[in-house]
């Protein structure tokens, strides 16, 4: 063999196999690539189909009505198109669920992660987190079924007092739909939610921290209190927002537990339907499509959204704004 | 009272005790890691404890404040006095305990508050109230811990901002504003650099004018600057205990002498 021969069969061995690597190598990319590009186009799909079908919407009505007029009754003669009661039953549901949820999954979680031992936490935070697993349907289903019948068990003794003190803020007795029942049911849905993720960013602050608070002299309360906590805040007000976002969306509980006439009131007392339970009423009804009644439901969705958009926008800068570096 | 240790050293006869540890036993779980210790930390004096790693005596420093109760399973058997007390009985309350012993650790753990609210913590988990009082402490612990000229004009501004060697001088600082009557220091300038360090070291010479002090540290060389007296640890026991000069310079104890020679640890 000639010297360029060898020469040639070493180049041959060490470029054979490049074209068909590289073929695949930029198959798996492209694989790879349309994967996570599925949820990303998914969310634009969306997007666009709820811009497109509300500027139908906005074109017959006019935005500053959708947002001011106190009045939704679409489907009746006049039609009313503001949006404002839906909001109010949206609001007022999370507020509730918020007022339970933010106490009951602050406190479980200083609790699993300061007070309870080892062996108890790994006890307890599976079945804290299966809550999570159980269908919104079953919830609203409790909701109506044993809350709503417990709370207005509870109601009837003080009442008689409080509606002759105040009688336009108290009923003389809790309708069957209200919305303390299912803000209570959903507070309870989201405090796993809650108590787990600040539970994690509790357990995240060093042990040094603690120690030094320890050694000054504090209790485990104190340490928890003015320690832990706001070392762990960025991630704890991710907890919040994250509980928030999914008050504001969550349907079921409040389709099935709330009621469904719209009702521009902050009164947890008062039956209301929220934007996301009527969404559910028309899309399941025979409203035919690409009617104005129809074009509704992707008005208040686009609202939902932006709403849920905000929360995760003020989440973003809360816990960037309390981020601390050990 | 010091029979064992005093007797067989007569310079350390006319001590003034702070501390006494009086045959000392210290179990993680079923780990023996102290056996019978005996160690005196004489008053407004600095006290070293030297060894190699894993000899025991960050284990023995954090008895001091009952650091260890803070975890199941660990057992102490013996006694420390302070003053004259026993703090290792079981009705005492590490609290109070801790209250009175502070601690600096190893590495700065200042806590995510203002640099005031640092050092007023251990007031305020006291319960104290009085805006002036602790206004006073504050001031008073920046001066003695040397940071209050670098920061009176920022106390509201987060302690996390601060150097590493500033954030040691406020955990110093922190630990003297409840105005403790003994300091456990944790290897305090591990993880600080050479000048840091020298700052630390000039600031512990000055405060044995008011406290008592009791330092861990790996440098020999900062054992010898420092301390009045040292004690040499090794395997869980304490191997030599005397005045720093002699301890050094003439060792009772030949693992003592391969030690501080550099040896080996």
């Amino acid at each position: 063999m000639t010297n360029s021969s060898v020469q040639s069969s070493k180049l041959t061995r060490l470029t054979t196999h490049k074209a068909s690597r590289d073929l695949r190598e930029l198959a798996i990319h492209i694989v790879l690539f349309l994967a996570g590009f599925s949820c990303v186009a998914t969310t634009i799909a969306i997007m666009y189909i709820l811009i497109l079908e509300s500027t139908y919407f906005f074109q017959h009505i006019s935005i500053v009505e959708f947002l001011t007029s106190s009045d939704w009754s679409p489907l009746f003669d006049p039609p009313g198109y503001g949006i404002l009661p839906l909001v109010a039953g949206t609001v007022t549901t999370t507020l509730v669920a918020l007022f339970v949820a933010v106490p009951l999954g602050t406190i479980a979680a200083i609790y699993l992660s300061e007070f309870a031992s080892a062996k108890l936490r790994e006890i307890v935070k599976p079945i804290l987190e299966l809550l999570a697993g159980i269908p919104t349907v079953v919830y609203g289903y409790f909701a109506l079924l044993f809350v709503t019948p417990l709370l207005q068990w509870l109601y009837s003794f003080p009442a008689p007092l409080l509606s002759t003190w105040l009688p336009n803020l108290f009923p003389l007795e809790l309708a069957g739909f209200n919305m303390l029942g299912p803000g209570i049911v959903m507070g309870l849905m989201i405090t796993p939610l809650i108590s787990s993720i600040s539970e994690d960013a509790m357990r995240a602050v060093p042990v040094s921290l603690r120690e030094g608070s320890f050694a000054m002299g504090a209790t485990r309360l104190q340490t928890a209190i003015k320690v832990v906590f706001p070392a762990a805040f960025s991630g704890i007000s991710a907890a919040y927002i994250l509980g928030i976002s999914r008050a504001v969306g969550e349907t079921m509980i409040v389709a099935v537990a709330a009621g469904l006439q719209p009702n521009l009131t902050f009164n947890p007392l008062d039956s209301a339907a929220t934007i996301t339970a009527y969404i559910v009423q028309v899309s399941l009804g025979d409203l035919p499509h690409g009617t104005i009644e129809y074009q509704t439901i992707f008005a208040a969705g686009l609202t939902l959204v932006l709403f849920t958009l905000l929360c995760n926008i003020i989440g973003y800068f809360l816990s960037r704004r309390f981020r601390e570096i050990y | 009272m010091v029979e064992k240790v005093s007797t067989s050293l007569s310079s350390l006869s006319m001590l003034q005790p702070k501390a006494e540890v009086r045959n000392l036993n210290f179990y993680y779980g079923a780990t023996q890691a102290l056996k019978q210790i005996n160690l005196v930390v004489p008053e407004k004096r600095v006290t070293a404890l030297i060894g190699p790693s894993g000899c025991g005596k960050t284990t023995l420093l954090r008895c001091f404040n009952r650091m260890h109760d803070l975890y199941p399973g660990n057992r102490y058997e013996g006694e420390i006095l302070l003053d004259r007390i026993n703090i290792l009985e079981r009705r005492v309350d590490p609290i109070a305990v801790r209250m009175r012993v502070s601690m600096v650790f190893q590495r700065p753990n200042p806590f995510p508050k203002s640099i005031y609210e640092n050092v007023a913590y251990g007031l305020r988990v006291q319960g104290l109230l009085k805006r002036d009082f602790i206004d006073h402490q504050v001031e008073q612990s920046l001066r003695s811990a040397a940071l209050w000229d670098e920061v009176k004009d920022r106390l509201k501004d987060s302690a996390l901002n601060l150097s590493g060697g500033q954030q040691q001088r406020l955990c110093i600082a922190r630990a003297l504003a409840t105005e403790p009557e003994l300091i456990l220091f944790d290897e305090p300038t591990s993880a600080l650099d050479p000048i840091a360090t020298s700052s630390i070291e000039d600031l512990m010479s000055q405060l044995k004018q008011q406290v008592t002090i009791l330092i861990v540290t790996h440098s020999m060389q900062q054992a010898a600057r420092l301390s009045d007296y040292t004690a040499f640890m090794y395997l869980g026991e304490m191997l030599e205990f005397n005045q720093t000069t002699t301890l050094f310079n003439q060792p009772l104890h030949q693992q003592t002498e391969d030690y501080v020679r550099g040896r080996f640890g």
